[in-house]
């Protein structure tokens, strides 16, 4: 009998590199990889700070303006108030919906223990505690940096095709029976495999599309809406778009709602696809397709 | 269930870490002062885009309902209270600092210049919005009547209002009075106004009386009130805690353009 040291032990047998050729291809070039980390920190660090922002003024209005007095155009606050039986409580104020979140939103806990009114908890802010100029200066750092790496981004894909070919919508894709069927296998989690693998479907290209042609623009343009100097240049027209600047900051607010709604989907999908494998695709470029279906047994 | 508590806790653990890194991380001189840059290129960027261009006016009809009064809104200080009581007639605001012929004009000097009416939008900090009129002189054509030197390369507005309170940030403190400070593109800004009036009335003491200072393209913290003195400096790393304004003292950016 062999000792345990005399087998030749391939430490990569079970792992996916060790896969037949053509299963093992370059998914993601070095730029896409770059850029998809860079705006990783951009989207965590924009989203901690606004929420600090956000705690300065916990209101949201549609207009041209609004503030403490206009009760008609605020739609949405982030308040304390104290219940009937005079125990404080946190309301999140959604149009006419009244939500109790003590402890999360409106009155929740400050890092020493104490219950604080404040909107959005300290353990969601950047900084942690409240401070309206720190958190500026770092929204503000991070806004550059968001979009110079999407600019690169963007032009690095149209140049190379990458937008045109990989990530818009084909028009056959969106054929009603593909898209059914799509939809139907997803809800089901069972994912392309093999060489259909390859190239996105077209549910990752809508929501990868509307990320980043139609949410992450209307974010920035509606983030640039609330700049008086910004405004000034081109005289109005940016809030305009908007139906007025508070209009523009709901906006504002509402992409970055959506843009969490879309992380949140993103990263289950990257865990039940298989989250080794989709990592690694992302860090060292290399994924891996893996075996053809053998029989598909969701199409007659 | 013990997989969901030990996972729960690595939750928490790694939740606990991410935060009190973050806390570092915004507690670092090295990293606020390098994120700080980013001010550097929206002032160059707004600047280069800007020009002249106005700041967006609006209709009588847009005017707020009540334009929420912020900061200082009513003051103790005796001499401003006795300015108040005989109706700023023995007021003057001064213009001086590198200017070849220092002026002191009277309310009714104020009044007596040619006077432009704005209806704009007043964007505080904090992130609330009103609309009001402002009627008041240009400061571009006081400056000039005053032979601003060539010397100068900012205004500074120095305010009757202690805001005292708040803690400066660096440790040291500020006397506490309100200033501010702007560069000569925006000192000459068409829409730049020493106001007098608001909505057709004079000041009131919530609003700044006897007059504020109207910089439309910039944040509510920029609008000063009570101005006493204007001053043309080269450098305002002298005043206070150096950095162009009260609340720039505390942290905030000194281009409030965005």
């Amino acid at each position: 009998m062999a000792s345990l040291a005399d087998t030749p032990i391939d430490l990569g047998a079970d792992l996916p590199s060790a896969a037949p050729p053509g299963r093992v291809y370059t998914r993601h070039g070095v730029v896409t990889r770059l850029c998809h980390w860079i705006n990783v920190a951009c989207i965590g660090f924009l989203i901690a700070s606004g929420l600090n922002i956000f705690n300065a003024h916990p209101s949201l209005y549609w207009g041209n303006f609004g503030a403490d007095a206009d009760d008609n155009r605020r739609w949405f606050e982030i308040g304390a108030m104290d219940d009937a039986a005079g125990k404080a409580v946190g309301i999140t104020r959604i149009g006419d919906v009244h939500i109790t979140t003590t402890g999360v939103l409106g009155l929740n806990r400050a890092s020493n223990g104490q219950l604080q009114q404040q909107g959005f908890p300290d353990w969601l802010t950047f900084p942690s505690n409240r401070d309206l100029a720190t958190a500026r200066r770092w929204h503000f750092f991070f806004a550059w940096l968001f979009i110079l790496n999407g600019l690169t981004y963007l032009i690095y894909g149209l140049v190379t095709r990458h937008l045109q070919d990989e990530i818009w919508p084909k028009l056959k894709q969106l054929a009603p029976a593909n898209l059914w069927h799509d939809i139907v296998s997803h809800a089901k989690l069972q994912f392309p495999r093999g060489q259909a693998d390859k190239h996105y479907h077209i549910l990752q290209r809508l929501a990868y599309s509307g990320m980043i042609f139609v949410l992450l623009p209307l974010m920035i343009v509606t983030g640039l809406s609330m700049s008086p100097g910004f405004n000034a240049a081109l005289g109005g027209f940016l809030p305009s778009l908007f139906g007025g600047r508070a209009s523009a900051r709901s906006i504002h607010f509402i992409t970055m709602d959506l843009t969490i709604a879309f992380i949140v989907i993103h990263v289950a999908m990257v865990i039940l696809a298989g989250p080794y494998n989709q990592l690694r695709s992302m860090i060292t470029g290399r994924y891996d397709v893996g075996p053809e279906p053998t029989a598909r047994k969701d199409r007659p | 269930m013990t997989i969901f508590s030990r996972r729960g806790l690595i939750g928490v653990g790694a939740g606990g870490l991410l935060v009190s890194g973050c806390d570092r991380l915004s507690g670092s001189m090295g990293a606020n002062a390098f994120v700080a840059k980013a001010e550097r290129a929206t002032y160059g960027w707004q600047r280069l885009i800007g020009g002249q261009t106005l700041a967006q006016e609006f209709t009588a009809a847009d005017i707020s309902p009540i334009f929420k009064a912020n900061g200082s809104t009513d003051l103790k200080d005796d001499d401003y209270r006795r300015h108040v009581d005989e109706g700023f007639a023995n007021w003057r605001l001064k213009i001086d600092g590198l200017v070849a012929r220092p002026l002191s004009l009277s309310l009714a000097d104020l009044r007596r210049l040619a006077a432009r009416t704005q209806i704009t939008r007043h964007d505080c900090v904090e992130g609330w919005s009103a609309i009001g009129q402002w009627t008041g002189p240009q400061l571009g054509p006081i400056l000039k009547a005053a032979g601003l030197l060539p010397t100068a390369n900012y205004v500074v507005f120095h305010c009757a209002d202690n805001y005292g309170g708040e803690i400066s940030k660096g440790g040291a403190q500020s006397t506490g009075l309100y200033y501010e400070s702007v560069d000569l593109a925006d000192a000459f800004h068409p829409q730049t106004i020493v106001a007098t009036e608001m909505n057709g009335k004079p000041l009131t003491v919530a609003h700044g009386a006897p007059c504020r200072m109207r910089i439309e393209r910039q944040l509510g913290y920029k609008q000063a009130k009570y101005v006493m003195r204007i001053e043309a400096v080269d450098s305002f790393a002298h005043m206070e805690l150096g950095k162009g304004g009260y609340w720039e003292d505390r942290g905030y950016e000194w281009y409030a353009g965005i």
